[in-house]
């Protein structure tokens, strides 16, 4: 089955009924997608999914035929990576994938209430958010910086 | 920071070292190894809480499967802890629910999923014991007596008396429990996540009755821990290990989330009564405390859990009659264990709780009330410690009150579904009392071509140890951070620092590093790295824990130095009651904490953070439901834990009063952060005229809650 991954075309056999998270973890040996739940209550397993922030332990494979996934190892120099590490948005690092992929669908310029709300389906057991909100809002500011200096 | 400090590391927030492994999905945990002919493993386990198995039926066909049980534990079939009382797979007796029975293998996860369904336990099942208050068996009695209790009574103008109960918490790391066993070298080496990487190696020598050299424990990234992968992961590893030997394949076994919550260890509940006389001018003049913990099925840690408890159960307030009897005792459901604060959250709950309670019964100002009583330096302790100079309750509780505006917003908000409360506490950094004498922990450092390599079992569970190390190696050897390297936690490369809890990796083990460093440092002389090599060959320098002088403990009657130095901190919560749902929101939370020296200020920030939306998870979300010895909640959708939404936002402020004897004035920090936000947030909810007395405070037990009839203090 076709779908664009990281911005390459893939064809992957996998079961149709298969999840999305298993299949990017073993089919593709992309593990940088955490399971944390597999209920789709924590968000580790977060990817983006036609522009859309998803818990990939809930979609099966079948849905992402022609589709476009995008992983945190799809992700290469954004802002909001080296911020996550400079802010301490990054502890343990388990949640981190999928919080930085859920802070990738954020709109852009987001205030504080709409970062919160925009997270809420990450959950984040070390750091009290206090360092993700920070991380998020340093990275579009460098956005910022980077769109009028280059 | 003066111009001269620029070049260091210390103090400054240098990158994470595996910062940039953990932003691009690049750092591997465990679930994300793979080996050749790797069996995937799975745990059976018992589905009543009490009683003895009768009979086993395999209702599939077991070609392919690996099948263990007690039968193949080749040495001896207990986990080497403090006791050796919990098996590690049941033999006859059930003592709780989800207790391990048998083991199986498969290639194939569906398959091992499917059999585990078609596996028939029949039990004679017996009266199980739920009620701490009931149960027969005591894991541990600790009493710790000062001055004439009596007396004391005797002189108070007002005696205040108050009962407390706090619940089960879920350490609810992100990343499950889990491990990879390999068979080779006729031992095993694992490969886990895992907080303590000798525990595990101690635990599979006894278990597989193998030489320390045949067992290997390698930490992988690991995805959180809070206590929650201090002494489980012996359990896990263990189980792994019978598999991979049985079968000479790598095992893994990585825990789902039902799994994980329903079988591993939790914070201990506790019920603790307070008695205290005090003056009419607020002066405490006797306190009388009973801490009871529900230990669960098995010992675990639980001794040393209930003596932490202890210790801080008065609060850091000065009296010079105290008593205090704690216990903690065997029930019938899974046993309680490790988690960040390790029994200090429990009592300090209940004393900051019940503090408030005695300012109102004064009808005093509760920061009044805490002033007068807080500890100074040259006040002693309940086991009759004397406090430096370094303990800053006062300065803490102080600028806590000034930057909150406390005294204003209780006096604004007074009527108001808006509440506010603040919380004094202090915590022990490194293990208590004689601990880490009894550890004798060692830490080494190795020269590089460039610099160095940190040595240490210490891990990395998010905390930062790897960074904070290397900070403080870098500025005793007065090079560059980034020269600084450390190793994996590898049983086969590092030597033993201990276990990485207690809020002891930097304090205690930091320390060791900066004195092999400083050796290191003295070798060298002028001499750079790279010349030394060539000249004199290989240096590696190993030292040994070497307290302080003059710190004295006794066991028996728990008196003397129980820590070699304490944190301070003091926590304002801002909350809003939702008059017809009288579910409570906190809104904002200031924090002052003093704890010697930032190595590294993000960092510990972030410590303090992340612990504080723990606390405050366990004050109003965190409802561990156990019905018939079972957490009936095992799931992430209604074991709730503070999402973006519940958790409010955090002013953090730092204090650095330094620790003569920690590395660059360093103290602990990573549990004192818990211990404050539960009682700030019960007396926020006082302060709206309501006598909450137990914890979590859901809705349904603030509507049932009795007025206080002090509204406003």
């Amino acid at each position: 089955m076709k779908f664009t991954l990281n911005g390459k075309t893939r064809n992957v056999e996998a079961p149709p009924m298969k999840r999305l998270l298993d299949v990017l973890r073993e089919e593709c040996g992309l593990t940088g997608t955490k399971e944390g739940c597999g209920e789709g209550e924590c968000g580790a397993c977060t990817v983006i999914l036609d522009g859309l922030p998803v818990n990939s332990c809930l979609v099966p494979f079948a849905q992402v035929r022609a589709a476009d996934v995008t992983t945190i190892e799809g992700l290469r120099g954004h802002p909001l990576q080296e911020s996550f590490v400079l802010e301490g948005g990054a502890q343990c690092g388990i949640c981190t994938p999928g919080m930085i992929l859920a802070a990738v669908a954020l709109p852009k310029n987001a205030g504080r209430d709409e970062i919160r709300t925009g997270l809420a389906g990450n959950i984040c057991r070390c750091t009290g958010y206090t360092a993700i909100y920070r991380a998020v809002e340093k990275a579009a500011k460098t956005r910022t910086l980077r769109r009028a200096g280059n | 920071m003066g111009a001269s400090r620029k070049s260091g590391a210390v103090g400054r927030n240098v990158p994470r070292k595996e910062g940039l492994d953990k932003v691009t999905g690049r750092a591997k945990y465990v679930d994300d190894l793979h080996f050749a002919g790797m069996l995937h493993g799975r745990t059976v386990r018992s589905t009543i809480p009490k009683g003895t198995v009768t009979g086993i039926r395999f209702e599939f066909d077991r070609k392919g499967f690996t099948v263990a049980d007690f039968r193949d534990v080749p040495g001896r079939n207990a986990i080497a802890l403090i006791e050796l009382d919990q098996p590690c797979l049941v033999e006859r007796e059930v003592r709780h629910f989800a207790e391990p029975i048998l083991l199986l293998a498969h290639e194939n996860r569906e398959q091992l999923l499917d059999a585990e369904r078609r596996i028939a336990i029949e039990y004679r099942a017996s009266e199980p014991l739920y009620d701490p208050a009931r149960s027969p068996k005591c894991f541990k009695e600790i009493v710790v007596e000062k001055g004439d209790v009596a007396g004391g009574f005797s002189e108070a103008d007002l005696v205040v008396e108050g009962e407390y109960r706090s619940g089960h918490q879920e350490q609810l790391y992100i990343e499950t429990n889990g491990v990879i066993a390999v068979p080779e070298n006729g031992g095993v080496t694992v490969y886990g996540s895992v907080q303590c990487p000798y525990y595990v190696h101690r635990a599979l020598r006894v278990l597989l009755d193998l030489p320390a050299e045949k067992v290997r424990v390698v930490q992988a990234e690991t995805g959180g821990g809070f206590g929650g992968k201090e002494e489980y992961p012996s359990m896990v590893a263990g189980h792994a290990a019978i598999l991979a030997l049985k079968s000479g394949r790598p095992v893994k076994i990585v825990y789902d989330r039902v799994e994980d919550m329903v079988a591993t260890t939790k914070r201990h509940p506790a019920v603790i009564r307070h008695r205290t006389g005090v003056k009419r001018d607020g002066r405490l003049t006797a306190i009388d405390i009973d801490v009871l913990m529900d230990g669960g099925a098995y010992m675990t840690l639980s001794p040393v859990v209930l003596s932490r408890g202890v210790i801080h159960a008065t609060g850091p307030y000065r009296c010079e009659n105290v008593k205090i009897h704690g216990r903690v005792v065997m029930t019938n459901t899974p046993p309680n264990g490790a988690f960040r604060g390790f029994g200090a959250p429990q009592t300090q709950f209940a004393a900051e709780v019940h503090m408030e309670r005695i300012a109102e019964a004064l009808g005093m100002d509760p920061v009044r009330l805490r002033e007068a009583n807080a500890f100074r330096p040259g006040d002693t302790t309940a086991t009759g410690q004397k406090l430096g100079k370094d303990c800053s309750a006062v300065k803490v509780l102080r600028e806590a009150v000034r930057k909150s505006d406390f005294r204003a917003k209780r006096r604004a908000w007074r009527g108001t579904d808006r509440g506010i409360g603040l919380s004094l506490f202090f915590h022990g950094s490194g293990f208590t009392g004689g601990g880490e004498v009894k550890l004798a922990s060692k830490a080494s450092l190795e020269l590089t071509e460039t610099g160095a390599r940190i040595l240490v079992a210490s891990t990395e569970i998010g905390q930062g140890t790897r960074t904070m190390h290397a900070q403080i190696v870098a500025d005793a050897l007065g090079i560059p951070y980034g020269n600084v390297e450390v190793a994996v936690a590898d049983t086969a490369r590092v030597p033993d620092s201990g276990p990485t809890v207690a809020s002891r990796t930097c304090m205690i083990v930091g320390k060791i590093l900066e004195r092999c460093a400083q050796e290191i440092r003295q070798k060298l002389g002028k001499t750079s790295p790279r010349e030394y090599l060539a000249k004199h060959g290989p240096l590696v320098v190993t030292k040994e824990y070497a307290g302080p002088d003059g710190l004295y403990w006794d066991d028996d009657t728990y008196r003397g130095d129980a820590y070699g130095a304490y944190g301070w901190g003091c926590d304002v919560v801002e909350i809003e009651r939702d008059p017809i749902t009288f579910e409570v929101r906190p809104t904002r939370v200031t924090t002052v904490q003093e704890i010697g020296k930032a190595i590294h200020p993000v960092l510990a920030a972030g410590q303090i953070e992340g612990g504080t939306a723990q606390g405050i998870g366990y004050a109003l979300l965190e409802e561990v439901a156990m019905r018939d010895g079972r957490m009936a909640n095992a799931q992430l959708t209604n074991y709730l834990v503070p999402t973006t939404l519940d958790t409010p936002e955090i002013g953090v402020t730092i204090l650095e009063n330094p620790y003569p004897h920690g590395p660059f004035g360093a103290k602990g920090v990573g549990e004192m952060p818990i211990d404050g936000p539960a009682p700030a947030v019960i007396n926020a909810i006082r302060s709206l005229g309501i006598d909450v007395r137990e914890i979590p405070a859901t809705p349904e037990r603030i509507l049932e809650s009795p007025r206080s009839g002090a509204a406003g203090g």
